[in-house]
């Protein structure tokens, strides 16, 4: 049988369902439109509640920027200093923000789809819970117990199905959001460490930069070979600003050696 | 006959379209059993641009059954597979 079928009667069968339950198929009016109200309430709690992830990741997308914004510079002074070592340093990092930039902009993206997505469900279902209500209250007036049963099986029509689509829309944007908010806690994490700070406040690691160094490789060459060229040859350079960076630096053996080579 | 986009809403469709959407809707199916991700992808984006096309948005206050429903248009070949196979996935 064609998908469409199929699925089609996977719906019928669970609005069936619902309408078994009935006693006095009047309270099933009452009953069944509270559930509406309920998963009303439910949609519009899954918009905030991706809104609000899209808000983060935006927030992210900042810090990430003005970080790699930060360690652009600090490399540019490194250079001009004679620490090429260290201007190494913080362009490996900075392209170790650029991929993650990339990726928040895609969660962005996504998020930013589901909430519209939503938004629209609930508009949808919002519309249509009044239209049943309006039935609801027709039916209760006009007819018996017993003259009720067929006309309720009408006012169900359309609205079960989509309690059931809209029902399962919000359970799909909240797990994709959920996979996503596990990915901005570890970025969130990532930026407490320290690990995207400063990179003369670190102490130096040879192993960790030359790890560093093989995966961002000939980027970070062409980049320090660019400021290079920037910078011009023959001409004496002092350590630029003289700012935060030479008081806080850390003496260790590895940092003085690697500024006399 | 009208038709639902899960996760989009209603469209209400002339007959006449039925061979051409049952022609897209057994591609889809084929790429479901032989879970080809590719195949699947391509085929149901055709099948919900043919709905969308040739039919006319039902209003969101008109409480109507649909006659067919098909999956979302980012839906997985695996999401639809497991939809079809365990009719539990629908939440009551």
């Amino acid at each position: 049988m064609s998908i469409m079928k199929r699925i089609g009667l996977i719906f019928r069968s669970k609005a069936n369902k619902a309408l078994d339950r009935a006693e006095d198929p009047r309270e099933t009016l009452d009953y069944s439109y509270q559930k509406q109200l309920e998963l009303l309430q439910k949609v519009r709690r899954g918009v905030a509640d991706v809104a609000t992830s899209r808000k983060r990741v935006e927030l992210q997308m900042t810090q990430l920027e003005q970080q790699g914004g930060k360690l652009h510079g600090q490399a540019q002074k490194a250079l001009a200093a004679g620490r090429e070592d260290l201007a190494r340093e913080a362009l490996t990092r900075r392209s170790g923000l650029d991929g993650e930039i990339e990726q928040l902009q895609s969660q962005h993206a996504q998020l930013q789809g589901e909430e519209e997505k939503l938004t629209l469900a609930s508009q949808r279902l919002q519309a249509k819970v009044e239209a049943f209500r309006t039935r609801k209250e027709t039916i209760k007036a006009t007819y018996t117990a017993a003259e009720a049963q067929t006309k309720i099986g009408e006012a169900f029509s359309g609205i079960s199905e989509e309690m059931s689509d809209v029902g399962m829309a919000v359970q799909r944007a909240e797990d994709k959001t959920a996979s996503m908010q596990a990915r901005a806690g570890a970025i969130d994490e990532l930026v407490a460490s320290g690990a995207l700070d400063d990179v003369s406040q670190q102490p130096n690691s040879d192993i960790e930069r030359e790890l560093a160094a093989l995966s961002a490789g000939s980027d970070v060459d062409a980049e320090l070979a660019a400021m290079k060229q920037q910078l011009g040859t023959g001409e004496e350079r002092q350590a630029i600003g003289g700012g935060a960076d030479d008081p806080s630096e850390p003496a260790t053996d590895s940092s003085t050696e690697k500024r006399e080579g | 006959m009208i038709i639902r986009i899960m996760g989009e809403g209603q469209y209400e469709l002339p007959d006449s379209a039925s061979d051409a959407l049952n022609e897209l809707d057994a591609r889809v199916e084929s790429a479901v059993e032989g879970r080809d991700a590719d195949a699947f992808g391509a085929a149901l984006g055709e099948l919900l641009a043919a709905v969308r096309e040739r039919g006319a948005v039902v209003p969101d206050d008109a409480l109507v059954d649909s006659d067919l429903v098909l999956p979302p248009a980012d839906a997985t070949v695996d999401e639809v597979a497991a939809l079809l196979g365990d009719e539990g996935l629908i939440p009551g």
